[in-house]
């Protein structure tokens, strides 16, 4: 236990690999070029598989209206997002403080991740209409799973003498959940916003297919009714960096949030 | 030390725990467990591994229910809303995402009710006293595991209870950090007189800090001896070598080993 420790009784803080950051680079980058060479050795056809380099060159191209269809995208996503870490911290601290809604509620909150998208973002068009609500909603349901089940994992999973030690000092339930199993559980609520941050812009491109005067949604129905398969492939390019973009936000707020998290990890192998 | 059924240990001045067992299922776990902890008093609790010893300290913390059994405090049955313990388990247990200073203001806070800020300010001085002000804003992987150590009897002692229960505090710890930390414990209980009843498999431990042991038998935990340590403090390791320390070293032994059941 004291292996890491300099004389004094302080750790010293572990270097950080370099892979973290080059391994990732090197290996999109080789997906884009065999992406690259194969269009261009079996030459499948403009419709088909145009290169890489047609499509950023005709996404460019595009440029404005690719920009004009993002952003109600990247609203509906903040949006829809925001509701729903909020309706998951709400439930579960539900759930946790009142045992018997886990068990009436859990069955609901399964069922409702069986409902496939295709049937449901044209019935929120019939029900909410063209707006902002249905996409927000959908994107709420996709997103909203992964993040109670991980807030619960994260309550259940704290140490169990550390609940001890709270409970010998008196601590009534409350108490147990502000300064232990709330803390305990953001690495976890952190890894499920991971998880679900990635389901998001699918959601939104998704909703917008089934109905929407504006967005990246819009913008693919488009590009794919006119046959132009190399916007089409610029729009999913667009909405892949986004939500590597947001998967990247995501973990430095975790690093910037949870700074006692990543040393823990450090130290315990 | 025998109770009179009548009158139990009315008047003396400190905690009193009478005719305590404990059944988990058809597990026996602890029988008729008497013990008494007077005021600044450091008592040992030494048994075999695994004999129940721990039960005995969740019975006194309130986690487990004893099936029967008194408990007293300054000779007063204790109120089961009341209670006069402060645990220390073997591992530290601290919040990883406290600081140090955090830690510690925790037994304040939640033990007293006090507010955080409020629990920081009354807690201050512990960090000074154990040593470990220079890590006030430290979190708890950056520091040693004897620092940590450190830091859970810290927050034990800010809880501001009659009793600390320490249940093998040192016991994860590499054997020189160890004995570094039963002479500093040593040390800064002598200053602070705290009542400490503490839990140990470690006869070595237990001699080199009690006042006096109590030795259980294997489950079901019985007390089948009672010793004190007439031993000068401050206590030092060239005590270790008087002759009047092995032979309380192995009067113990002999009383551990006659528990055996197999």
């Amino acid at each position: 236990m004291n292996s890491a420790a300099d004389p004094e009784g302080r750790r010293t803080a572990p270097a950080q690999p370099w892979s973290r950051f080059f391994l990732p680079v090197i290996a999109v980058l080789a997906f884009l070029l065999l992406w690259e060479c194969y269009a261009r050795l079996v030459n499948p056809g403009p419709t088909v598989l145009p290169p890489l380099s047609q499509v950023v060159a005709a996404g460019w191209g595009d440029r404005i209206n690719l920009a004009s269809s993002l952003w109600p995208t990247v609203v509906e996503v903040g949006v829809g997002f925001a509701v729903s870490v909020t309706l998951a911290f709400l439930l579960s601290l539900v759930i946790q403080l009142i045992p018997s809604v886990r068990r009436a509620v859990l069955p609901l909150l399964i069922g409702s991740q069986t409902v496939p998208l295709v049937v449901l973002a044209p019935l929120f068009v019939v029900w909410f209409g063209f707006g902002l609500l249905p996409k927000v909603l959908l994107i709420a349901l996709v997103t909203f799973f992964p993040i109670v089940v991980a807030l619960l994992d994260g309550y259940a999973s704290a140490d169990r003498e550390s609940v001890t030690v709270l409970q010998t000092m008196g601590a009534n339930r409350w108490q147990e959940y502000r300064l232990l199993r709330l803390p305990g559980a953001l690495p976890a609520l952190f890894t499920g916003i991971r998880i679900s941050i990635t389901y998001a812009v699918v959601a939104a491109v998704f909703a917008e297919y089934a109905g929407a005067e504006r967005g990246l949604g819009v913008y693919l129905q488009g590009a794919s009714k006119s046959f132009r398969t190399d916007l089409v492939l610029a729009g999913v390019l667009v909405s892949a960096v986004i939500t590597v973009v947001l998967f990247v936000v995501v973990t430095a707020v975790e690093r910037a949030c949870l700074p006692w998290h990543a040393g823990v990890k450090a130290v315990t192998p | 030390m025998t109770a009179v059924e009548a009158a139990p240990n009315a008047g003396a001045r400190g905690i009193t725990v009478e005719h305590l067992s404990k059944t988990f299922g058809s597990l026996a776990v602890l029988d008729d467990v008497s013990l008494q902890v007077r005021r600044g008093e450091f008592v040992s609790i030494l048994g075999p591994s695994g004999c129940g010893k721990s039960t005995l300290f969740s019975l006194l913390t309130g986690v487990h229910d004893p099936d029967s059994g008194r408990c007293f405090i300054d000779g007063e049955p204790l109120a089961p809303s009341r209670r006069p313990f402060a645990w220390m388990p073997q591992r530290d247990a601290l919040l990883p995402w406290r600081t140090v200073s955090g830690n510690v203001a925790l037994g304040a806070e939640v033990a007293q009710g006090m507010r955080r800020r409020h629990a920081r300010a009354a807690t201050a001085h512990l960090l000074q006293d154990f040593g470990i002000s220079e890590f006030a804003d430290s979190l708890p992987h950056e520091i040693s595991g004897g620092m940590r150590q450190r830091v859970a009897l810290a927050r034990t002692i800010a809880q501001n209870r009659n009793i600390a229960l320490l249940d093998e505090p040192f016991g994860a710890l590499d054997a020189l950090t160890r004995t570094d930390l039963q002479l500093w414990l040593e040390s800064m209980w002598r200053t602070e007189r705290w009542s400490v009843l503490l839990i140990t498999h470690d006869v070595r431990e237990a001699v080199l800090l009690s006042d006096r042991i109590y030795v259980l038998s294997d489950r079901p935990a019985r007390v089948v001896g009672e010793f004190s340590v007439d031993l000068p403090r401050p206590r030092t390791i060239d005590l270790l070598a008087a002759p009047k320390v092995a032979a309380l070293e192995v009067e113990l032994l002999h009383a551990l080993g006659g528990t055996r059941s197999d």
